[in-house]
């Protein structure tokens, strides 16, 4: 096995680009450290992206939204006062990941290209209308969140092409997320179902949504129905019942070990509510 | 508690009603092994090593039931640092197959090296030793096994149909009634009365069905051990388990060799509940370290541990009551189907025991299957086999109270067994404390606290046993007076510190004087396992009677001193002292002075006791739930717990209180989201605690914890077991609680998110 240190983005690619056999890069290894110990895969090269200058900024943009450098872990991201009180969902998100100890290591990016199709914090991600920047032999593009993930451990990313940045959109006014997933214990567990919401509003009505829908598909879903549900609406019961509906209709699970078909359909709808009702909240200021 | 070893509990060393005032029986001091376990410096069963230690991985069968056609190691076996392969072959090749419990040594060796077929997914095929973790589990890969896939089936239910798959062909034994699937291996009945004209007397019959899924003990260690055993035949071991002596009875014969060449030492344990009562990878270690004249070391992964220990049995169950409307119950029948994996032995008989023990009843009946399926062999789970039928008969119970709109306690107590009530299997109580546990839990406030919308409120008794066993124990006095007492039960609750306790309590010496040493094989005499609730009992009895063996023995070196006769002096708080003026003026002898001379007066000063004590006194709790749940999710919280069970008396209370709230814990488990799934092909498919969902210490509430005292006439301070009966009422108390909350009846566990709402959603469609 072979083990790299690059410096920048562009010598990352580049290592990427001409390796041969399996290639992981490595951010916080929450994943691949723990695939590797548990035998489910050995890479050939790992590319370790954390000492490249920059990676563990968080960073306010000119337009007011923030740059998250692809080494960022949750707990520096929970930490983060004014972070914090813009995206409350999405930062609520990447905290549920595992434990204080994953905490300090895991990543956004990790999460992302593990491309698990019950990552959590890719529907708030989703939600809240983040992208991020692929950098590859070609140069760089902006991609969005939910064009990542193509099926369970597969991505859109080219051979050589890796991300260099996650792009979170300026918050404005009126804004509000949330983000709930369904474990049936209280932690430690994986998303049986994953619901981020993002609104706006104007007085008491929601002029703009985003709904990410998560552990339901092969991939997170990005539902414009279910934001159409309430969109123009007060969140009253009608367009709650009409938004988890539209949720619930997404939907496209398996059965499996952690919870049935019905099951899941059934409770995303029901999260879906809920994490409404808490965007809208927080909307309200 | 292995099945053959259950002996109806009588004799033995009996309580003293005259010892009522304690000096240190009853405080809680810090225990002895605390400093060496929170720093980190106890040594663990992965923490042995050996100047060239190899290390060794297990090929496991990916097939629930399939042949073995052909193995090929030559691969593994060329490759560099692999320095042993061993297959069955490399077993010890007498030992017979005899049907149901009888040939017991053979379904061990079964079952830690598979023979002709692989009997469940995870079942060990073949294994190697090699320089490195990493290079043993490379070239375990290399080692190709050629499997005829043969059918099979998991399910107790589907595994007694008519046309299930025979998991082997000729393992029933004479029990089983003609008509069976011969997957049903042993049968068991027993009652009184009539239970027929006890329904007929009843205002209410309930008959219903429950099932339970297996679950695993769960312990926070994985198996570990490190064997070295040389061609000359004899064997070092140190491993993790609840019993020495019987790993070094059982490896010895699964390998060949004299129980005697073989010295197994005990590491600390990270938790056993039963399932490190039998071997897995010890006799495996060996194999490998015959063949490679090297230490070998052998851990196993989580994964491991849940596809090929463990779990318990997983049942499906019919029971049938009849009450009165004043709460009488009249008749009681169960029919108890346990299946424990490809292996006699799932505990059918202690299930249909257990069930109704708690009831004084006229007529009982009850019914007990043991049914072998593709699934890893089951072992002893805390109290094997109680805690479902509790689930099942107490889930009746508080249907009957329901309908006949009774307080559950009320009607416990009108039924309750007491002294001298015939139990519903056989023998007559002895002095038990089941009323004062119900007392106890009537007058605590948790059961008239007010309960807020969405929550309901369960109650349940349940019943253990307990067990004596083979004890065995050495004290012996050191020149400045202070003591060493070596017992051979491994200490998987403390018991450390209740030795010593006892001890200090007999010769009159500070706790902290007492050193104890869990002894390994070769320094004491045999020691039965540490299972049955048995240590504090059995090693605690030894230990008082060792105790006052030495106290003999320092009593006869004043007496000689002072040359009076020994039945002349007596014991005193550390001191021997003339028994009064006939005896003559003597100053009173120190046990340290005592000792301080006793190489020139007679030589070391050591006390004994080796026996097998019979007195262990069985055993019931109460226990009271508070349960929350979702309707919209089905997700239940656990809200309030408290947990009252008579424990004879408390010799550490804290233990004692540890284990009322560890046995609480496992049964919340076990009762909302552990399970062993199995997928259609038959394999194991949440192997990782990602996927078993053991409660996380936040899923847990405060446990609170009622010691209820009802000595045991069997033990010199009436001291009785406390480690299992903990786990015997959650089960059925936490489903009375859910069912209360969710308003409808939750007849199978895990009550997981998706089984509740499917049952409310029953219930709304009628
Ligand atoms: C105990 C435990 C609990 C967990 N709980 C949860 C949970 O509750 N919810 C949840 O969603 N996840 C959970 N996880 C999974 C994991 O922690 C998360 O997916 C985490 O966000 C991964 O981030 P990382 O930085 O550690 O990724 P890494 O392991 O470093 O990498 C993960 C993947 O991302 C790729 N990658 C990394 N950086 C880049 C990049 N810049 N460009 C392209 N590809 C890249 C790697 O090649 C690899 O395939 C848990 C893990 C553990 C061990």
């Amino acid at each position: 096995m072979k083990y790299h240190k690059p410096q920048d983005f562009d010598e990352a690619s580049r290592l990427a680009a001409g390796a041969k056999g399996a290639t992981r890069f490595l951010a916080g290894g929450t994943d691949v450290l723990v695939q590797m110990r548990a035998d489910v895969f050995t890479p050939d090269e790992i590319i370790d992206l954390k000492h490249i200058p920059g990676v563990k900024d968080i960073t306010r943009r000119a337009d007011g939204g923030w740059t998250i450098g692809i080494a960022v872990s949750g707990a520096e991201m929970s930490e983060h006062a004014d972070l914090h009180a813009e995206w409350p969902g999405l930062v609520e998100a990447m905290d549920l990941i595992g434990s204080t100890q994953v905490q300090g290591r895991a990543t956004l990016v990790g999460n992302l290209c593990n491309a698990s199709p019950a990552a959590d914090s890719v529907p708030a991600m989703i939600a809240a209308g983040v992208t991020v920047t692929v950098t590859g032999p070609n140069g760089s593009r902006e991609v969005a969140v939910e064009d990542i993930p193509t099926g369970p451990g597969k991505t859109a990313l080219a051979r050589g092409e890796l991300i260099s940045a996650v792009n979170i959109p300026a918050r404005g006014d009126h804004g509000g997320d949330a983000y709930e997933r369904f474990i049936p214990r209280t932690e430690m567990d994986i998303a049986v179902v994953g619901v981020g919401i993002n609104l706006r509003l104007d007085g008491d009505t929601v002029t703009e949504a985003r709904v990410g829908l998560g552990a339901v598909a092969p991939t997170a879903l990005l539902v414009q129905e279910a934001a159409d549900a309430i969109i123009g609406t007060t969140l009253d019961d009608a367009a709650l019942d009409k938004l988890a509906a539209a949720t619930s209709a997404a939907c496209k699970p398996i059965n499996d070990k952690r919870g049935t078909v019905e099951f899941r359909t059934h409770v995303a709808g029901v999260l879906a509510r809920r994490v409404a009702l808490t965007a809208y909240k927080r909307a309200k200021g | 508690m292995a099945l053959d070893e259950y002996k109806p509990q009588k004799g033995g060393t009996e309580y003293d009603p005259e010892k009522t005032e304690f000096t240190f029986v009853g405080t809680r001091p810090d225990r002895p092994d605390g400093l060496d376990k929170v720093t980190g410096r106890a040594k663990f069963g992965a923490d042995m090593s050996a100047p060239g230690m190899l290390h060794a991985a297990i090929v496991r069968s990916p097939h629930a039931h399939a042949r073995i056609v052909k193995i090929d190691t030559s691969k593994a076996e060329a490759m560099k640092g692999v320095k042993a392969v061993v297959t069955r072959a490399d077993f010890a090749d007498d030992i017979p197959f005899k049907p149901g419990m009888g040939g017991e040594l053979w379904n061990v060796l079964e079952n830690v090296m598979a023979g002709e077929k692989a009997l469940y997914d995870g079942h060990a095929v073949a294994a190697v030793a090699a320089t490195s973790a990493l290079e043993a589990r490379d070239a375990a890969k290399l080692i190709e096994v050629e499997y005829e896939v043969l059918p099979h089936v998991t399910d107790v239910d589907k595994a007694m149909a008519p046309d299930a798959p025979v998991i082997r062909a000729g393992t029933r034994d004479r029990s089983v009634p003609e008509g069976f699937n011969e997957n049903v291996v042993r049968y068991h009945e027993s009652g009184h009365g009539d239970v027929e004209s006890g329904f007929a007397e009843a205002d209410l019959v309930i008959e219903d069905h429950f099932k339970t899924e297996a679950t695993h003990q769960g312990y926070i260690e994985p198996h570990a051990c490190l064997a070295m055993l040389g061609n000359d035949g004899k064997g070092e071991l140190w491993c993790c388990t609840q019993g020495h002596w019987n790993v070094q009875k059982l490896c010895a014969a699964l390998v060949g060799i004299e129980q005697s060449q073989l010295r197994v030492t005990a590491s600390e344990i990270g938790g056993g509940f039963g399932g490190k009562t039998a071997v897995f990878i010890e006799p495996v270690a060996l194999a490998l370290s015959r063949k490679a004249n090297r230490p070998v070391k052998l851990v196993m992964s989580r994964s491991e541990v849940f596809r090929a220990t463990g779990p318990t049995a997983s049942t499906s169950m019919d029971i049938k009551i009849g009450m009165k409307k004043d709460g009488t119950i009249t008749a009681a029948q169960g029919t108890f189907r346990l299946q424990g994996g490809a292996f006699p032995g799932a505990p059918c008989e202690f299930t249909a025991m257990c069930a109704f023990a708690p009831y004084a009843l006229e007529n009982v009946h009850q019914v007990g299957y043991d049914v072998m399926t593709n699934r890893p062999k089951q072992a002893a789970y805390r109290a094997p086999g109680s805690p479902m039928a509790a689930f099942a008969v107490e889930s009746v119970i508080d249907e009957l109270c329901k309908q006949l709109d009774l307080d559950p306690i009320e009607v416990r107590l009108k039924n309750a067994s007491k002294e001298g009530t015939k139990a519903s299997y056989g023998p007559r109580f002895q002095r038990i404390g089941l009323v004062e546990t119900l007392e106890a839990a009537k007058a605590h406030p948790h059961y008239s606290a007010p309960l807020k919308p969405g929550q309901g409120r369960g109650i349940s008794c349940g019943f253990w046993f307990n067990h004596g066993g083979e004890t065995s124990v050495t004290l012996a006095m050191s020149e400045d007076g202070s003591a060493q007492l070596m017992v051979g039960t491994p200490d998987i609750g403390g018991s450390r510190a209740s030795m010593a306790l006892m001890a200090a309590e007999e010769l009159g010496i500070p706790y902290e004087n007492i050193r104890v040493t869990i002894a390994d094989t070769a320094s004491l005499g045999y020691n039965e396992v540490s299972h049955g609730s048995r240590v504090t009992y059995a090693s605690g009895l030894a230990t008082i009677q060792a105790a006052r063996d030495t106290v003999r023995k320092l009593k006869k070196r004043a007496a000689d001193k002072w040359g009076i006769d020994e039945d002349a002096v007596y014991w005193e708080d550390g001191y021997a002292k003339p028994s009064g003026p006939n005896a003559g003026e003597f100053e009173p002898m120190h046990i340290s002075k005592i000792c301080a001379k006793m190489g020139a007066t007679g030589g070391p000063i050591v006390g004994h006791y080796e026996a097998t004590p019979e007195g262990a006194g069985v055993s019931f709790a109460t226990h009271i739930v508070d349960a929350e749940v979702d309707p919209e999710t089905g997700k239940t919280s656990v809200v309030r717990y408290t947990v009252v069970q008579d424990a004879g008396k408390a010799i550490h209370p804290t233990y004692v209180e540890g284990q009322y709230q560890g046995g609480a814990a496992q049964g919340i488990g076990w009762a909302l989201n552990e399970e062993y799934i199995y997928g259609e092909d038959g394999r194991l498919q949440n192997s990782v605690f990602l996927d078993y969902r053991i409660p996380v210490a936040s899923d847990l509430p405060m446990i609170d914890t009622v010691i209820v005292e009802v000595p045991n006439p069997g033990h010199p301070y009436g001291v009785r077991g406390v480690g299992e009966t903990s786990i015997c009422p959650p089960l059925a108390a936490i489903a009375n609680a859910v069912s209360a909350a969710a308003g409808a009846r939750l007849r199978e566990l895990p009550m997981s998110p998706p089984r509740i709402l499917a049952a409310l959603e029953k219930q709304a469609n009628g």
